[in-house]
């Protein structure tokens, strides 16, 4: 947000405006004005931080196997489209007992894709010249800035739809996020029933 | 296991994946804490200082001037945007001439008339220039290479590990780059711009157009050039900004 405390960024064409990111209070509330140089450095660090983390997750999820629950399958498209309308209380069909819904695998896959298209993106930004074969690839390099702006807005929406999720879903289930277990109360089975043998 | 053995299992699990969870938490905020509040190396906490210069290091290792900036037709040139008017106080100098040093085996200084600069061969580039604070420009530059310039007025040999150090006639602008960047084919000392001769405030007579950098890096109103072996200072490096600043 640093990054945008100047005049250029906003959304509109030509010299209309729609939308400035962000007004003028906003940024002076913050204290973000005039910090640019600081939130560059910051930047240039800290990526490394985020392509390593994002390096081992995926390592982790394929040694380990828990791809599997992850990535998409065929069914998981109609399946997401059925839990949205469950969670929006269009329909009264549950989401499937499993440990990843459809519309969970999908999440979980695209944020892992739009993770390796901001490190794309972003080295297509950084070093435009040395890697000038990629920012072209990209559209070129205001095309390149757009993107890893937009994969940023993609972030923001994810964590806004995880967190409302989250909290909608309840203590059992944040639980299990943070241990790994989930108690699930599982039906007894009935009886069977001991026929007797009459000698 | 048993209904309340299970809970109670379960309760341990939760107990521990927090205290995992809030001793993580407090290591991240400790970290940030400490690397916020650390000594500051021009304007920046040091551990910072240190990766920008990492990513620099790998930046130079990757370098290559066969690689070059992207360059545009004479339709998509656009009218320059001025901006910073450090070093330019006053008009230009009438008997402007340049300070060159480092470029000789004897070890004097060279004074390098614009005549002289007139005299090399004429390069003609469109860029884009981009400022750091995110807006950008594509402009028609006329001037010398640097390389040819240093062809020319140099003597011996120009290490790669060098640098270049430029600054305004009253030190009032100053710009360090490293010897590669400086040499690229793309660099040129403009006297020129979009078809006109340089005007004042686009540093008349004579600036920097180096397009594998940011815009804070071409200085305006050149007044002396330097071949060291020691890494110049920067104005805005000096002020927070990365030193290497470049594509």
């Amino acid at each position: 947000m640093i990054y945008w405390a100047n005049g250029v960024y906003r959304i509109g064409i030509g010299s209309f405006t729609l939308f400035h990111f962000f007004p003028d209070w906003f940024y002076s509330a913050f204290n973000l004005k005039f910090r640019l140089a600081e939130a560059m450095a910051w930047h240039f660090c800290i990526m490394w931080l985020f392509a390593l983390n994002g390096a081992a997750y995926v390592l982790y999820t394929i040694i380990s196997g828990e791809w599997r629950y992850l990535v998409p399958n065929r069914q998981s498209f109609r399946e997401a489209i059925q839990v949205t309308l469950h969670d929006l209380h269009l329909s009264k069909t549950a989401p499937p007992p499993r440990k990843f819904n459809g519309a969970q695998q999908i999440a979980y896959t695209a944020i892992v894709l739009m993770g390796a298209g901001s490190l794309i993106t972003g080295l297509a930004i950084w070093r435009s010249v040395s890697v000038g074969w990629l920012t072209a690839l990209l559209g070129g390099y205001e095309m390149a800035r757009l993107e890893h702006f937009l994969l940023t807005l993609g972030y923001v929406a994810f964590f806004t739809v995880h967190i409302a999720q989250v909290t909608r879903a309840g203590w059992n289930n944040l639980r299990s996020m943070i241990s790994g277990y989930e108690l699930v109360t599982v039906e007894e089975p009935p009886a069977p029933v001991e026929e007797e043998v009459q000698a | 296991m048993n209904d309340s053995e299970m809970r109670s299992e379960m309760r341990r699990l939760t107990r521990r994946s927090l205290f995992t969870g809030a001793a993580a938490a407090l290591l991240g905020t400790g970290a940030w804490e400490w690397l916020r509040t650390r000594r500051d190396d021009d304007e920046e906490p040091w551990p910072l200082r240190i990766g920008l210069r990492v990513d620099e290091q790998l930046s130079r290792d990757y370098f290559d001037d066969r690689r070059l900036a992207r360059t545009y037709g004479l339709r998509d040139v656009q009218p320059g945007r001025p901006n910073g008017t450090e070093g330019m106080e006053g008009p230009p100098p009438e008997n402007w001439s340049l300070k060159v040093s480092g470029f000789l085996n004897s070890g004097d200084d060279l004074t390098v008339t614009m005549e002289q600069i007139r005299a090399l061969p004429k390069s003609e580039i469109i860029t884009e220039l981009k400022c750091i604070e995110g807006w950008r420009r594509i402009i028609r530059w006329g001037g010398v290479r640097f390389r040819d310039f240093v062809a020319k007025f140099g003597e011996g040999d120009f290490d790669d590990d060098a640098y270049i150090g430029m600054a305004t006639a009253d030190e009032g602008y100053y710009v360090g780059l490293d010897m590669p960047s400086a040499m690229h084919p793309q660099t040129l000392l403009a006297y020129e711009m979009n078809g006109g001769p340089l005007t004042p405030e686009h540093g008349a007579p004579l600036r920097l157009a180096i397009s594998v950098k940011y815009g804070i890096k071409n200085i305006k109103r050149i007044g002396t050039i330097r071949y060291q072996t020691t890494r110049p200072r920067d104005f805005w490096a000096e002020e927070g900004y990365d030193w290497y600043a470049g594509f």
